[in-house]
């Protein structure tokens, strides 16, 4: 898209406008949903229902825009994109517009959706056409007052002017505009002119945190609550026999102990109580499951990687043909341990389940999964369960499981009590879904100096990579590309952590193609150039990213990190990637300290389109780099006979300040359409360091953390 | 069943003002704080002094909330991110304001205490010096940079509060 361009509406499209009762207009709409036919607006600004729309913008009579933004903010910025994007189509100053909340303590919100989850890219088109729509009938209104028509009148900030130098502010024609039809066709605006998208707009929720105001599902209460702290089985596999409380119920501020199929939930005046009162319980666990270890794990992925079970996810050419007649084979096997999320707000929810209305607060990512899912634990109707979500302390995928909201929803139906659960950092870590184990095998072929077969086997515990990401690069380079994938089956709980499948795919492939380079003779950069001009050349369907912008990020991150010309002692590693719609390159610098690696720098271009928020923007790419650091290089997961191996800060690593590069961003300037930024600067980064390793250590790194396989290695030297 | 409770009280003094509160003697000031004063600008992450989402101000000092009994601290002069201004103007609080520093925002009332203590201790400071007393923060968004340029950029409004 590069230019303005007209768009005819669905009358029965997703947004609905009617006049306040208090002056000023409404506007309804639904994001990634029509409106049902229905559906109607309130007149009281107080009465606004969620369950209709799943957002809403008021323009007063002063002309100031508020946004009713429902959204959850885990720290990706959409709640300050998102409006960024009406006001620019709305044609108002930013400094006029602002964004409220679901307010948690009425009544009237009653439903919330996961506007949040749904990345920029699904919003951005329909959030400039509610805003187009509204700036539409504001001058529609204007030029009927005049008896203009209203192509002839220009809007700045919120200003309308005729052709004769007439003013009129949307303030004073929005009492009119709120009575007009909703106009057939709108125009986008040209995103050269732009004037709010592409300027940095800082956190909406700024100084409430900065002062440390209540925003947090940590920090919701209500009248009567009671807070409670749950026993799980300490390992998967185990259920719970029996258990004495009698030392529980001693303790001062404790009220209930429940037991709940194999938990045991101690309820208490206060946090510490029901954390104290939970340490105190006895009890006795049997093995029911098989009890698992990480070895037993590998032993199972590596049999898989070298059986015939594996299922063929793409397929082009004869990788076996290929591999028979070449000159060189390469094969190196990449691992990856488990990993728990480690939001920094530990999982909570509260809930109060009366005869009336189940009412459920907190952070979570699935809000209407959720409300369903309680709904039917405890026999309810769903239309009974109100659910309002809040700021959220981190996500990482793991506030998309609501397994901690059946819990606390649970706890207040037995007590009939509003109940606040809080998980302790250990319950967090040790009852957690983590992010699969998994191996990659790769194999690759050189006949007569050029790359000719790449085979890509994966085997993943629970789980295996999604649908499309057998068509990433370099699929559409090589003429015989294979991608197979199989996973074994285990009991302890799995599922989605930032960038899944790619945050570890990358990694392994990135690194595997700086062998294939230096086996190849050729540098890393020219042989990414050569290998998407292949691309470039046969053009595929099927290929998922674009081989331009693959190579416009390449070329990009070369010049700025100044690559093959690292001063002494600083090594350079490079990754390139696609994943999530959005193209990013990587350098890492790194220098030895007493025989330690340290990286100091990063040099990061990305290809994400237009983009919205520039100050939001670099915090997540820059934060998708360190947390993509910190995991690759230190994080040590595993698990004996069910048990995780750690369960708070001190014996795992996070990464800190001391160990963070400063990361130097750039974006490709683009007038396409934007695309997230929470996961895909994460996925490349774990190469770019272990290649760059490679350079200073002439250690090939495969197994995460690699932290630990460098100390593993020079024990082995010294050994 | 019914169990008598006889719960100590206590006389602390936070962000100025007096308060009485009945707990038991082991309870960490971090839940007194939260639960019964309302205070929930000061986080929990860890409970074991690792991440310093709780710290608060102890006589001036960046404290672990999440490790100082009820029990010792009547005697202390207690800050909690509440009190460390009025309305946010502390030039810290400014200057995460001014870089946009926070991305989910849960650490940061921690940060912000920590860097306000060390920037009362060290005027001045190096970038090395920076990283070295923001290092028991956790952030686990990664916001380090920005943590790291806006307590840079605190140290230069407080040096010199006339220019930026
Ligand atoms: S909660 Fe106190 S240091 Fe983590
Ligand atoms: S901003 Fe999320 S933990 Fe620091």
């Amino acid at each position: 898209m590069s230019s303005s361009k007209q768009i005819t509406f669905n009358r029965r499209s997703f947004l609905k406008t009617s006049a306040l009762a208090g002056g000023g207009m409404l506007i309804g709409f639904n994001l990634f949903n029509a409106c049902s036919n229905n559906a109607k607006l309130p007149v009281d600004i107080s009465k606004l229902n969620y369950n209709d729309f799943n957002a809403f913008i008021k323009i007063s009579d002063e002309g100031k825009v508020t946004i009713f933004s429902p959204n959850p903010e885990i720290g990706q910025g959409v709640k300050t994109a998102m409006p960024m994007l009406i006001a620019e189509e709305l044609d108002v100053a930013w400094e006029d517009v602002y964004v409220q909340q679901g307010k948690l303590d009425t009544k009237n919100y009653t439903r919330q959706v996961a506007g949040g989850s749904q990345s920029i890219r699904r919003s951005w088109q329909p959030l400039r056409e509610v805003g187009a729509t509204a700036r539409q009938m504001l001058v529609n209104a204007a030029a009927a007052q005049w008896g203009v028509d209203a192509s002839t009148c220009k809007v700045d900030k919120g200003i309308i002017t005729n052709a004769k130098g007439e003013q009129l502010t949307y303030g004073n024609v929005v009492k009119a505009a709120a009575l007009l039809d909703i106009p057939e066709t709108i125009q986008l605006k040209d995103p050269k002119n732009f004037s709010i998208v592409g300027k940095g707009k800082g956190n909406v929720d700024i100084d409430k945190i900065i002062t440390g105001q209540p925003l947090f599902g940590l920090d919701y209460k209500a009248e009567g609550m009671q807070y409670a702290s749950v026993l799980r089985p300490p390992a998967f596999g185990k259920t719970l026999e029996t258990f004495d409380a009698t030392a529980t119920k001693a303790v001062a501020g404790v009220t209930d102990v429940i037991k709940f199929g194999d938990k045991i939930g101690v309820i208490a005046t206060n946090t510490w109580a029901a954390m104290k009162g939970k340490k105190a319980l006895v009890a006795q666990w049997k093995q029911t499951k098989p009890a698992e270890s990480t070895a037993d794990h590998d032993k199972k992925l590596v049999a898989l990687l070298n059986s015939d079970d594996l299922k063929i996810r793409r397929k082009d050419g004869n990788v076996k043909q290929a591999f028979a007649t070449a000159d060189k084979i390469i094969e190196r096997t990449y691992e990856a341990p488990f990993l728990p999320h480690n939001c920094m707000e530990p999982m909570n929810f509260f809930a109060n389940v009366t005869p009336e209305k189940i009412y459920l607060v907190g952070p979570i990512q699935t809000p209407e999964g959720t409300a369903r899912g309680v709904a039917k634990k405890l026999n309810r109707d769903e239309s009974e369960v109100d659910l309002q979500m809040t700021r959220m302390g981190g996500g990482f995928g793991r506030r998309l499981r609501g397994d901690f909201v059946l819990e606390a929803a649970e706890l207040s139906h037995r007590t009939k009590k509003p109940i606040k659960l809080v998980y302790s950092r250990e319950d967090d870590m040790t009852a957690g879904v983590y992010r699969p184990s998994s191996k990659y095998k790769l194999t690759a072929s050189i006949k007569d100096g050029a790359l000719t077969g790449y085979r890509l086997q994966e085997a993943c515990v629970n789980a295996n990579m999604y649908g499309l990401i057998p068509n990433f690069f370099p699929a559409g380079a090589l003429e015989h590309y294979q991608v197979e994938s199989g996973q074994i089956k285990s009991n302890i709980s799995t599922g989605a952590w930032r960038a899944p499948y790619t945050n570890f795919l990358a990694s392994a492939e990135q690194s595997f193609f700086d062998e294939l380079a230096e086996a190849l003779g050729t540098d890393r950069v020219a042989l990414h150039m050569q290998l998407l001009d292949k691309v470039k050349q046969n053009p595929n369907p099927k290929i998922k990213y674009s081989p331009e912008r693959l190579q416009g990020v390449l070329q990009s991150v070369a010049k700025v990190s100044n690559w093959g010309n690292a001063p002494e002692g600083v090594y350079q590693g490079l990754s390139v990637y696609y994943c999530h719609n959005t193209h990013v390159a990587e350098v890492a610098d790194i220098i030895m300290d007493n025989g330690t690696p340290v990286v100091k720098k990063v040099s990061c271009v990305v290809d994400c389109g237009i983009v919205v928020n520039p100050l939001g923007a670099m915090n997540q790419i820059k934060g998708g780099i360190l947390d993509g650091i910190g995991h690759t290089m230190y994080a040590d997961f595993s698990f004996k006979d069910g048990t995780p191996s750690s369960k708070n800060f001190d014996t795992y690593k996070l990464i800190r300040m001391a160990q963070t590069p400063r990361i130097d961003v750039h974006f490709i300037e683009s007038q396409e359409d934007p695309t997230g930024l929470g996961e895909p600067t994460l996925p490349p980064i774990g190469a770019a360091v272990a290649n760059a390793i490679y350079k200073a250590t002439g250690q090939r790194l495969t197994k995460q953390p690699y932290e630990k396989a460098l100390l593993e290695n020079k024990a082995k030297v010294l050994g | 069943m019914l169990k008598i409770e006889v719960m100590p009280t206590y006389n602390l003094k936070i962000n100025g003002k007096s308060h009485t509160v009945n707990a038991d003697e082991d309870t960490p000031l971090l839940w007194v704080l939260r639960d019964q004063l309302d205070l929930v600008g000061t986080k929990f992450g860890c409970g074991i002094g690792q991440c310093g989402a709780c710290t608060i101000h102890v006589d001036g000092h960046a404290t672990r909330s999440c490790l100082t009994q009820i029990s010792e601290a009547e005697t202390m002069e207690i800050t909690t991110i509440e009190g460390l201004s009025k309305t946010g103007e502390h030039p810290v609080q400014q200057a995460w304001k001014t870089i946009d520093v926070p991305q989910c925002g849960y650490c940061q009332s921690g940060q912000i205490m920590t860097a306000a203590a060390f920037l009362k201790s060290n005027t001045n400071p190096s970038n090395e010096a920076i990283r070295t007393a923001m290092n028991g923060n956790i952030c686990r968004c990664a916001s380090y940079n920005s943590i790291e340029d806006a307590v840079k950029l605190a140290s230069e409004q407080i040096n010199n509060p006339q220019k930026a």
